[in-house]
């Protein structure tokens, strides 16, 4: 099977910086002398400005692949580039962690003692390129923008999760990131708050492209939201399937009932239910 | 209705629960002690200590006395010294150990074999290091909150959500942002919460160094709270014990809300759990 895949990229998508080209990475755990491979030559092409949904059973190890992309663990073999520009390779197994690449965390990570304010300035105002005044001023209009007037001055943990993940996409966006790591962000939310999350979360793309890498097990998410589907073989970690989504954006929540929608849905069930059946009896062997 | 009115309502409600406990607790103990006089048999425990009645008019001819309001003086000046000392030096020593793997390497061992000496089997030893009775005393206190502080800190500062500092490390922090910004407020619930456990340790120490230690050294030093009650015991007045314990009750308990008053004020973002 091959391993390598190409998108023929629009030339309006080729003009977005954030390409993400994964070549033939390995990683393998080693912490008790049992070598344990997470992920297996894999090799993913992602063009700028795509939604790229990754798709896998848990602990298949699509979050190591996000952590290597995101510089927080190191890879065993293979290279990363983002927009030709090495990440991480032979002499640098560990990427640097960078503004340009901005993680949204399974259970957040907005900083609890900061206001939601404070949390979304933060980057910038470390980065300290603008002036205080300039931060503060892009920060509540891009809060406004995203629905988040009024939330300002309070903690995240006064407002609703939903909420909360909105804040945090904002943070990211706030960095100038070419490139949003998703690790499963809206596991958590009831699938009411997530519907709207999805449709908010696709707002805030088309007002501000970046190249998404997103890791879920959802389906209908992953379908709902991306350009492409990688669909992972479990661990080792290896792209499978690879389904092209070919509803047009902008998408709104109609998509769902679309027969078009439905089909993707079921050429995509197979495959996934396959690999979910492996990671779960491999899972009961080891437990 | 306001968010302040029904706050002052919990409030009043919950004070008032406070209250009657403690109504409760005298009458049954004025009862109890003035058993023996009523009915002619004497209980046992309650019926062997003075009445509350007994202890408050004895209590009222102490406020008077500069003697007793010294004993006050004293004892919350060593709380205080031994308890800010603890903080100074604890707080960054145990935020050094959680940061620095080398420090941390060196100093842990040594730090687990002192942690379980109790403090106050470092009186005599402290009595021959220190040149006063009075810096001995706030060494043993200095060692009841020093501990618990640095243990607290400690733990605090290692369970840190590591997404927090991969976030702040993606967002363009240097590593001194990342422990000013992340590490430090991030470890200060546990750093209010060693506080407040550490000063209550304090009140017990020093209470018993004092007792130790007695009161007239050389210099009018000793004195104190707990030299109080001891004194009292000897002199044979057990009104005068009791007050002594009520008034170490009230001086720890004034001690500990000023400490959740502050920790409340530092960690504003834990109330909206």
């Amino acid at each position: 099977m091959s391993t390598v895949m190409n998108t023929d990229t629009s030339s309006q998508k080729s003009a977005i910086k954030g390409a993400i080209r994964i070549e033939d990475v390995v990683k393998v755990y080693d912490p008790d002398g049992a070598a344990v491979m997470a992920v297996d030559h894999c090799s993913i092409d992602i063009p700028g400005g795509e939604i790229c949904m990754i798709v896998g059973p848990s602990g298949c190890g699509k979050t190591t692949l996000l952590n290597a992309i995101a510089g927080f663990h190191g890879i065993t073999s293979g290279e990363i580039y983002l927009d030709d520009e090495l990440l991480c390779g032979p002499g640098k197994m560990q990427a640097e962690p960078g503004s340009d690449r901005i993680v949204v965390f399974q259970n957040g990570a907005l900083f609890p003692w900061k206001s939601n304010l404070e949390n979304v300035v933060f980057g910038p105002m470390m980065e300290g390129k603008l002036s205080k005044k300039e931060i503060y001023d892009k920060a509540l209009s891009m809060m406004a923008d995203a629905g988040l007037s009024g939330t300002e001055n309070s903690f995240p943990g006064e407002v609703s999760s939903g909420l909360r993940r909105r804040v945090e996409i904002v943070r990211a966006l706030m960095n100038d990131p070419k490139v949003l790591l998703f690790d499963e962000p809206y596991r958590a939310l009831d699938s009411l708050t997530k519907s709207v999350m999805h449709e908010a979360l696709l707002d805030i793309y088309y007002k501000n492209k970046v190249t998404i890498f997103f890791i879920t097990h959802d389906l209908e998410e992953a379908i709902f939201l991306g350009h492409r589907l990688i669909i992972m073989s479990s661990r080792p970690c290896k792209p499978k399937k690879v389904v092209e989504v070919d509803i047009p954006h902008p998408r709104d929540y109609s998509v769902l009932t679309s027969p078009r929608f439905r089909e993707l849905m079921e050429e995509a069930k197979g495959v996934v239910h396959e690999e979910a059946k492996k990671a779960f009896e491999a899972g009961e062997k080891e437990g | 209705m306001s968010k302040t009115n029904l706050k002052d309502k919990i409030f009043s409600r919950s004070f008032l629960r406070g209250i009657i406990t403690i109504v409760i607790f005298l009458l049954i103990w004025e009862v109890g002690a003035r058993f023996e006089g009523w009915f002619g048999y004497r209980l046992p425990w309650v019926g062997l200590i003075p009445p509350p009645t007994a202890v408050f008019v004895t209590w009222g001819g102490l406020i008077g006395d500069p003697g007793y309001w010294q004993s006050w003086y004293l004892s919350f000046g060593r709380v205080l010294g031994g308890f800010i000392a603890a903080m100074i030096i604890g707080i960054p020593f145990g935020l050094f150990m959680a940061v620095n793997r080398t420090f941390h390497n060196l100093s842990f061992p040594t730090f687990e074999i002192l942690r379980p000496i109790p403090p106050l089997a470092w009186v005599p030893a402290s009595i021959i290091f220190w040149p006063t009775q009075e810096l001995s005393i706030a060494f043993v206190t200095f060692l009841g909150a020093f501990y618990t502080i640095v243990i607290n800190v400690l733990g605090g500062a290692k369970s840190i959500n590591k997404q927090y500092l991969q976030a702040a490390q993606s967002m363009g922090a240097s590593q001194w942002d990342v422990f000013r910004r992340v590490v430090f407020p991030a470890t200060l619930p546990s750093i209010v919460v060693g506080s407040a456990v550490g000063m209550g340790i304090t009140w017990e120490v020093v209470v018993a160094a004092e007792m130790i230690s007695g009161g007239g050294g050389s210099g009018g030093a000793g004195g104190g709270l707990g030299f109080f009650i001891w004194n009292s015991y000897v002199g044979g007045s057990y009104e005068q014990i009791i007050v002594g314990m009520i008034s170490i009750g009230i001086a720890g308990y004034f001690s500990s809300e000023m400490l959740r008053n502050l920790g409340g004020l530092l960690t504003p973002w834990l109330k909206t759990r």
